[in-house]
This record gives structure tokens, C-alpha cells and sequence, in this order.
């Protein structure tokens, strides 16, 4: 079987969760390998979801927010645009190509755009292959049974 | 005349540590008299001459409180860290390094074989035509040696064994063990387990005594080389990177004094899952420009996020090492 | 064939093992000191801004971070290309004489002092520090815990932080001292010099009017006769904080005299199977194993070897003291292992005096504390002499200063072959057939270890880890026949 990306979506609730909302009720085909979150505003997407979503064992993270001076609370897009660009080189320096973390701003009547996103996104990620992160940092996690064993040689 | 107070046991060990953890210890300096006078020491390496043989054959729990620093880099700072959960009441993970991985834990950013290279192989001064690498059995003429196997992966102490309480710092301020110490031994009510203890909540900006205004905002982040500091306004604000905002208080601000930026090591404060995280988000929110191509460079002159938001803290990070 | 393991190594600082190989008569046939533990230093300073490694180097060591601090901050400057300003030296050097005397008292009488005010072959549970206090006295355990406080309490008002410093800044320093704290350090560095005064006199009082001490380190089987290194002023004075690298042979004959920066044609490392820590030779003669003599590669990088080395110490009492010691052992070099107290206790007299001398300058106040950098970031080497030996950093990095490439050869290091041969002389010495190999036995060939001072923390900056001991007896066939154990 041939391998699927599973990539996460952060969509800020106004503009981009509506953009993609769109598109489905406009049954606009756009891949299956997004999982849509919504947030009130891309500026609501702490560093931690981002590196959460990586642990779990997304292959990508895609954020999508208003278009700059759109934003609903002003500001938030931009705050994290900011954020974006520090994240960006702190994962490539994980290990973590930086190509699979994405932002994009998607208004709500871009439907058609946010459909054509995701496809070439997707296709972009399937090429890169699987993300390493979930499969790597599960291997080190402590089991109950190797601290019996290692117990057991002193006893 | 009160009756004779019953004496606490107490161990201090340490793993992939440097030494400083147990030297804070040390470092009750006259209060040391105090100490002995409600603990027994049982097991201490550093000071005191008790083997590991010594450390199995005690009773279970039979140990009241263990200090446990230093990170887990081998299977013995793991077996250790088996054997001194079993003996004790209460494990404390003691010092940046059991409890987020401290500095050893930035060879989390290489993986073993490249460690060993460097060291081994590569090092300009190594002479070693045979490619020796250290092993875990290595046979000779007079019998067989053994040596702890290193592990792939630097760990945190919670992450091979289950810890009551955390003690952060790099080392723990030693005003702030003797509290916690006192709290113990006079058996005051003690926090819920897997608390971190001797420390504060609130973050070290409000320890830290240099000016500050609100409005921290900057156009490029300066290698403390390239600005002449003014001693007196927050370093943020004069654009050097200062892990305050996201870090914990409880040190007395103590690098700060030495005009030296804060390198986070009494770890995140309260409720932050990811220690460099929240750092990220304020340089974020500090970067002056809401125009993309000028953020890109403002980031670039934050020179080495991994290595320096998470300067104690890879292992104990999200991501907490480097993937291939 | 018997196996006696000592695990862990205590009163130390580190991890650390030693395996002790018997014959089927119950002698000695090998001894081997292994060192479980690397953390990796090396490899992790790179990719790192290289001004941030000084801050990141003292978490080689808790015990010693100042010396790591220094030698690391020299090689920062090197990689600049930029002298630190007059004030900056002073009072770095300031700093390094409390740092200095810090860890010397601390080595004297928690770590030293056990085996010889106790006694070697006491109750363990009797033979520390503790016990060094129920001796001497509290009023002068009380003495020595709060000369160790003042010494770091200056380390940390110059330093920023009391453990890990923050004080080297490419060029110069961060914090400058005012006049009030010069007076005050002045005071402080008084009260140093007649302490390591009056510690030399308790060495004399216990140690060298008991025969039978004087036996142990004259003709105990602690002997060895290696090259001594250490570093030295224009005039060949011992110097910690800066100068050349001094090497002698075993008959006191100048080997070398090298700059930091040509470390690498005089020292040169081999690696062994069965310890983390590697084995440092001088590389002109090359390696021979672990032999003793003027053919043999191996040298030792101790406050003995640095007294052997230099032709003198620059200050007057530590002078005094140095001819004294010299005299008494009949002159140089000298090779009793444990004649590294004796000569701790004459650096730790230098040091203070020293650290006199420094505070009484009143040029240490004065504000230029920072030369500015201009030029292109490349390479550097910076050495310093730590207390438990010659200390080498070495550094190279890209254009914006990012760490490229770091090599860094630890004190304690330096001694990994000769801790190794040390032991197994001792162990010749004291274990011989029909005498039980017990407790007292296994400390007294810990002596040997515990002179070098050795700091496994330091050494291990390869490997994390702890330094305890073990003893296993083994037979012929490597089956462990008997555990030392203690208690
Ligand atoms: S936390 Fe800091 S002081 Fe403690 S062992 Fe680790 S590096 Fe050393
Ligand atoms: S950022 Fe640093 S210098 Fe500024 S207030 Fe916070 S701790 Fe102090
Ligand atoms: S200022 Fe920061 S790095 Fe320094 S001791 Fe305090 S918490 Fe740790
Ligand atoms: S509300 Fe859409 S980005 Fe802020």
C-alpha cells in the first residue's frame, strides 16, 4: 500500500474554517488526509500544538489564517506569522524538514483556493514520505517490564 | 528537654551529572551541622563511603527522602534509578538534569554514533589507527572487563522511573533545598506528588531587578558580543536573548546579577508542557515588524533556537531529540 | 585467579570502577581503572553560538567549573582574534585564586584528610568528613566550611551565579567590582593566606610528625616515576591562570615548553576498549603502555608535577614552602604519589597570596571590562591550569562564530594512565598471598587514586554518569570469587 501523509490543519475559525467549510458544502474535492482543528484565530496556535501534532505522528501541520489586516482580533495573524518563522527553524534544527510545517491565509469564501491547497500540499508531503518523529520517540518510552528485569538482576 | 527527634534517612545520588548538584549540597556549608542533626546520610558517593552493594541489600522504602540528580545517559544511571525508587519514600529528581535532561542533554541534538565519533575519532588530538570504541564486555588476558551500555538517547529521571517531586535548577539554589529540606523533616504537609518544589510560580522577570517596561520590541536579537550592555535595563529589551519570561523563579535571578542572560534552567513555569515553547512565543511576540520578509531576518538573528531555548530541557522537550 | 572490584569509587567526584586480576598464588597480575561513563561534550558544543560554550563548559564539571569557564573563555577570545582589556585578566585571575582555593580546601579536608587524620584503615563509616570534624574539632570544621563559603561567595559576586559562572564575555568580563567589594575581598583574601597557612601546619602536625605516615608516602608502594606537566609563568613560576605549558622527564630534564595553540604537536590521546575515558600520551614519544620511565609516554598533570616542573612559586610563603617540601623529599622531581597533598597545600598557600595580591591592586576596579571585538570569528585554543591538571580547550567555528568543531582535553584526563598505573603498584604492594584483601586494603589502594584528586565528572565530559567503586576478587578463570564489600 502505498503511503498516506496524515497532515494536521490549525484553521482560524473566522476566516480559513469557513473558507474550508465552504468547500465541502460546495463538494469541492480536496483530499482526506487533513485533519481539520479549528481555533478561534491562527494567533491562538501555541508552539505546543505544533510540536504535539509532530509527536502524534502528523507528517505535516498546516496553519491557515485570515489574509494580513483581516484578522479578527487585528493582530493575531501576524503574531503568528512571527511565531511561524521561529518554529520553522527550531524543528529544522530537530531534525524535522521544514518544509512540513505550512501557513497560508485563506478567507472564508476561498473555498476553491483552500481545496487547491491541501491537494498540492498533500502531493508535496506524500513525496517527502513519512515523518520520523512519532516512530523514533516511541522507541525510547520506559515499559513496565524492562524495570522489572533490570530490578530482578540484583535481587 | 524534648525527646530526642527520630533522624530522617537520606541519599544523594547522582547520574550523567556534573558534580554541582552534590556540591550544592555541600554548599549548606555551616547549616551542614543542621542537616546531620535531623538526617542520616546513607548513601552519597561524592562524601561518604558506602558501595552500590550497600545501596541493594537496604529494606525497601527504607530510605525517607533520595536526591536524585545528574540525567540518565547509561544503563547504571538507569539501574540506579531503579534501585533507589525501590529503596526510598520519596524520590526527588534533583537539578535540571534529572528533571529535564540539563546540559548533557544537549547531545539529544546528535545521536550516539556521532558522539562517539567525535570523540573517538574525529578529535583532533585522538590517535587511534584501530577504530577502538569503548565496549560493553571487552575481553582481556586476565578476565572479562564490563562497562555500562550508553544509551542511544540522553533521559530525563521520569522518564524510567516514577518521581514525587522535582527540585529544578542547575543547581537547585541551596537556600531552597534547606526549605524544602526543613519542610520534610519537620514534616510539614508536602504538595501533591509531582510537584515541583522550591520554586515559584511566577516567572524570574519579576526576581529580576533590571528596568523593565512592557513594551518589549526589537528589530534584531544581538549576540552579547555585539552590544555593550547598560547594566541596568532588561536584557530583552536591549535585544539579547533572556529566558525570564518563560522561566520559573527561585534562583534569585543570580546569572542576571552576574549580567549574564537567563539560560532557563529552573525550567517553565507553571503548567507549560514544552520548556522552550513558551520562549518561542515571546521572542514571537517581541519581533517588531509585521512584514514577512523582515521577520525572516529578525528570526535569523536568533542564532540557535534548539540550543538555547531548550539549553537544559532537550530530553524533557516535546521533540525531545533529534530524529533522522 | 581472583577478580577484586571497588565499586563505586567514593569520595570522589565521578564514577568509577577498578578491577583487580589475582594470580593463582594471590598476587597481583593486573589492575585496571575503568571510567563508565562520556557525556559528549565535544559534540554537542557544536552548532552553539561560541559565546554561550564558557557557560555550557562548566556543566563539564560542578566541582571545578571555573577552570573549564577560563580556559574556555580564552579560547573564545582566540576565536576572536581579542586580547581582554588589564582589568578584565585581574579579575578574571581573582576569580580563578577563589576558585583555587575553594576546591583545595575542599580536596584537603573532605577528600584528603579522611585517610590520613582518621587513619586509612579506619571504620568507613567514621572515615569522612564528619569524621575529619569529631577530630579536629567543630571550631575548626566550622573554620574550614566557612573559608569554602567566602572563597565561592567571592567567585559568585565576580561570577554572577556560585557554581556555574556567567562572568567571560568574548574580550573581557561582564561585572566589574567596586571599591568597597575590592576592600572587602581584600579583608577576605587576609583571612585565606593564614588559613592555608594554618592548614599546612595541621598537615605537619598530623601527618609528617607521624613516622609512620611519612613511611607511607616515602616508601609506600605509591611511587611512580613519570614526566610531570604543568604550566609556568616567563620566570618558569607555577602560574594557574596563564602562560606555557612546562614538560619535564623523570629526571627534571625540560621536555618541552609549548603555547596553547601547539598542544597538539606535544599531546596526543589513544582510545581502549574497556573505558570511556581516553588515555593521553606525549606524542613525541609516543605510546609504550602503561610503563613507567624516561621511555614511556606517560606523564602526570598534578599539583606535584606542577611543582616538579616549574623552577619556583611567585609568591613568598608558597615559596618558602616549596623549598621546604623539596628539601624534605629530597629534591626534584619527586615522585611519591602521595606527596600531591604536600603540594596542594603549597599551591593553596600561592593561591592565596595571590589572591592578596590581586585585591590589594587597585587597578582591579577600574571600568575597561570589555576590549571590543572586530575581527572574523576562526579558531582558538585556551588553557588554563585547572586544580586537578592541565586543561585544553580548543575551538573552531564558522564565520558568525557558530561552534564548528570543539576538542577538549580534561585535567583529569591527563592522568587516566598514570591513576591506572598508580593503583596497580599499590594493589602489588598491599595485596600479597595469605593476607586477606579487605576493607582497610581496598581504601588504602583508593589513596592512591584519591592523590590525583581525580574528577570523573570532568573526565567524563564524553559520557554522563557516576563515580563509585567496587572490588571483585576473580580466579583464574574470571569468575568473581569475592566482592569487596563495605560497611
Ligand atoms: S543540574 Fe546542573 S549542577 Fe546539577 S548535575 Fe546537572 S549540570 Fe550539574
Ligand atoms: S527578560 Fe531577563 S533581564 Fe529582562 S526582566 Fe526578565 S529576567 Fe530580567
Ligand atoms: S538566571 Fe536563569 S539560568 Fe541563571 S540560575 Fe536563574 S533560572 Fe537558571
Ligand atoms: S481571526 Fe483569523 S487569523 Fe485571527
Amino acid at each position: 500500500m502505498s503511503y498516506e501523509p496524515k497532515i494536521v490543519g490549525f484553521l482560524c475559525n473566522w476566516c480559513s474554517y469557513t473558507g474550508a467549510d465552504l468547500a465541502g458544502t460546495s463538494r469541492m474535492k480536496y483530499p482526506s488526509n487533513i485533519r481539520i482543528l479549528r481555533v478561534m484565530c491562527s494567533g491562538r496556535v501555541d508552539p505546543t500544538f505544533v510540536l504535539k501534532a509532530f509527536r502524534e505522528g502528523a507528517d505535516a501541520v498546516l496553519i491557515c489564517g485570515c489574509h494580513p489586516g483581516d484578522c479578527h482580533y487585528h493582530e493575531g495573524n501576524y503574531k503568528c506569522l512571527r511565531r511561524y518563522h521561529v518554529l520553522k527553524k527550531y524543528i529544522e534544527q530537530m531534525g524535522i524538514d521544514p518544509k512540513r510545517l505550512r501557513l497560508e491565509w485563506v478567507s472564508a469564501s476561498e473555498g476553491k483556493q483552500f481545496a487547491a491547497l491541501v491537494e498540492e500540499y498533500t502531493q508535496q508531503i506524500r513525496e517527502l514520505g513519512p515523518c520520523a518523529v512519532k516512530e523514533e520517540l516511541d522507541k525510547g518510552e520506559k515499559k513496565k517490564e524492562t524495570v522489572d528485569a533490570d530490578l530482578a538482576k540484583t535481587a | 528537654m524534648t525527646e530526642e527527634k527520630k533522624k530522617i534517612k537520606m541519599a544523594v545520588y547522582w547520574g550523567a551529572a556534573c558534580g554541582g548538584c552534590c556540591v550544592s549540597v555541600l554548599d549548606v556549608h555551616e547549616s551542614l551541622f543542621t542537616v546531620v542533626e535531623h538526617a542520616d546520610l546513607v548513601f552519597w558517593p561524592i562524601a561518604l563511603d558506602t558501595k552500590y552493594a550497600d545501596v541493594e541489600a537496604m529494606e525497601d522504602k527504607s530510605i525517607d527522602l533520595t536526591l536524585f540528580n545528574g540525567a540518565v545517559r547509561n544503563s547504571e544511571n538507569e539501574h540506579m534509578a531503579h534501585v533507589l525508587r525501590k529503596k526510598s519514600k520519596v524520590l526527588v529528581a534533583y537539578g535540571s538534569c534529572a528533571h529535564m535532561g540539563g546540559i548533557p542533554g544537549l547531545a539529544n541534538l546528535s545521536s550516539k554514533k556521532e558522539v562517539f565519533r567525535r570523540a573517538y575519532h574525529d578529535s583532533e588530538s585522538t590517535v587511534n589507527p584501530d577504530k577502538i570504541e569503548p565496549q560493553t564486555v571487552t575481553e582481556v588476558k586476565e578476565g572479562t572487563l564490563t562497562l555500562p551500555e550508553f544509551y542511544e538517547e540522553v533521559k530525563t529521571l521520569d522518564q524510567v522511573t516514577d518521581v514525587d517531586y522535582y527540585l529544578p535548577g542547575c543547581p537547585p539554589n541551596t537556600a531552597r533545598l534547606v526549605e524544602v529540606f526543613l519542610a520534610v523533616v519537620t514534616g510539614a504537609e508536602l504538595p501533591p506528588s509531582g510537584s515541583v518544589v522550591g520554586a515559584s510560580d511566577k516567572p524570574l522577570c519579576d526576581e529580576c531587578k533590571r528596568e523593565k517596561s512592557d513594551n518589549k520590541k526589537v528589530k534584531k536579537f544581538y549576540r552579547p558580543w555585539e552590544v555593550q550592555d547598560d547594566y541596568k535595563t532588561c536584557l530583552l529589551e536591549q535585544g539579547i536573548v533572556c529566558m525570564g519570561p518563560a522561566t520559573r523563579s527561585g534562583c534569585g535571578a543570580r546569572c542576571i546579577e552576574g549580567n549574564g542572560p537567563c539560560r532557563g534552567c529552573y525550567g517553565p513555569t507553571k503548567d507549560v508542557v514544552d520548556p522552550g515553547a513558551k520562549m518561542m512565543s515571546a521572542i514571537a511576540t517581541m519581533i517588531d515588524s509585521n512584514d514577512e520578509e523582515e521577520i525572516k531576518k529578525i528570526v535569523e538573528s536568533v542564532v540557535d533556537p534548539a540550543g538555547t531555548f531548550y539549553r537544559v530541557s532537550v530530553p524533557g522537550s516535546i521533540i525531545r531529540r533529534k530524529v533522522s | 585467579m581472583k577478580r577484586v572490584t571497588i565499586d563505586p569509587i567514593t569520595r570522589l567526584e565521578g564514577h568509577g570502577k577498578i578491577e583487580i586480576f589475582l594470580t593463582d598464588d594471590g598476587e597481583v597480575d593486573n589492575v585496571y581503572f575503568q571510567v563508565p561513563e562520556l557525556r559528549g561534550f565535544e559534540k554537542f558544543c557544536e552548532g552553539r553560538p561560541v559565546e554561550e560554550v564558557p557557560t555550557i563548559v562548566t556543566k563539564i564539571c560542578g566541582v571545578c567549573p571555573g577552570c573549564h569557564h577560563m580556559a574556555s573563555g580564552k579560547a573564545v577570545d582566540a576565536v576572536f582574534g581579542v586580547e581582554p582589556t588589564a582589568t578584565a585578566k585581574k579579575l578574571r585571575e581573582l576569580f580563578y585564586m577563589a576558585h583555587f582555593v575553594h576546591s583545595h580546601i575542599a580536596h584537603f579536608y573532605a577528600l584528603a584528610a579522611p585517610d590520613f587524620v582518621v587513619g586509612p584503615t579506619a571504620n568507613p563509616a567514621e572515615r569522612n568528613v564528619l569524621g575529619v570534624i569529631a577530630k579536629v574539632g567543630v571550631e575548626i570544621g566550622t573554620e574550614v566550611l566557612k573559608q569554602r563559603r567566602i572563597a565561592q561567595e567571592i567567585q559568585a559576586l565576580l561570577g554572577g551565579h556560585q557554581t556555574h559562572v556567567v562572568m567571560n564575555v568574548p574580550g573581557g568580563v561582564r561585572k566589574g567590582l567596586t571599591e568597597e567589594q575590592r576592600k572587602d575581598i581584600e579583608e577576605k583574601a587576609k583571612g585565606f593566606v593564614e588559613f592555608s597557612k594554618f592548614s599546612m601546619k595541621i598537615f605537619n602536625d598530623v601527618v609528617l610528625a607521624n613516622k609512620e605516615y611519612v613511611d607511607i608516602i616515602l616508601n609506600g608502594p605509591y611511587a611512580l616515576n613519570l614526566h610531570s606537566m604543568g604550566l609556568v609563568d616567563a620566570n618558569n613560576k607555577v602560574n594557574f591562570y596563564e602562560g606555557k605549558v612546562r614538560v619535564v622527564d623523570t629526571n627534571g630534564k625540560e621536555h618541552c615548553k609549548y603555547s596553547p595553540n601547539e598542544y597538539r604537536d606535544w599531546v596526543a590521546e589513544r582510545v581502549e576498549s574497556w573505558s570511556y575515558l581516553k588515555f593521553p600520551y606525549l606524542k613525541q614519544i609516543g605510546w609504550k603502555g602503561f610503563v613507567e620511565g624516561n621511555d614511556s609516554g606517560v606523564y602526570h598533570a598534578t599539583p606535584l608535577s606542577r611543582l616538579n616542573v616549574a623552577d619556583g612559586m611567585a609568591t613568598p610563603v608558597a615559596q618558602q614552602e616549596y623549598e621546604r617540601m623539596f628539601e624534605t623529599l629530597g629534591g626534584k622531581p619527586v615522585h611519591a604519589t602521595l606527596a600531591m597533598h604536600w603540594a596542594r597545600l603549597v599551591e593553596l598557600i600561592y593561591a592565596a597570596e595571590r589572591c592578596l595580591e590581586l585585591a590589594q591592586d587597585k587597578e582591579i576596579t577600574a571600568p575597561d571590562l570589555r576590549a571590543k571585538v572586530e575581527k572574523i570569528p576562526t579558531e582558538g585554543v585556551g588553557i588554563v591550569e585547572a586544580q586537578r591538571g592541565t586543561l585544553t580547550h580548543h575551538y573552531w567555528t564558522d564565520e558568525n562564530g557558530i561552534v564548528t568543531k570543539a576538542n577538549i582535553i580534561v585535567g583529569t584526563t591527563n592522568n587516566n594512565a598514570a591513576i591506572c598505573m598508580s593503583l596497580k603498584k599499590a594493589a602489588q604492594g598491599l595485596i600479597k598471598k595469605g593476607v586477606e584483601v579487605n576493607e582497610g586494603i581496598c581504601n588504602m589502594i583508593e589513596m592512591a587514586f584519591r592523590a590525583y584528586d581525580p574528577c570523573f565528572s570532568c573526565a567524563t565530559h564524553r559520557l554522563p554518569g557516576t563515580m563509585p567503586m567496587i572490588v571483585n576478587i576473580n580466579d583464574k578463570d574470571g569468575n568473581v570469587m569475592q566482592t569487596v564489600k563495605r560497611d
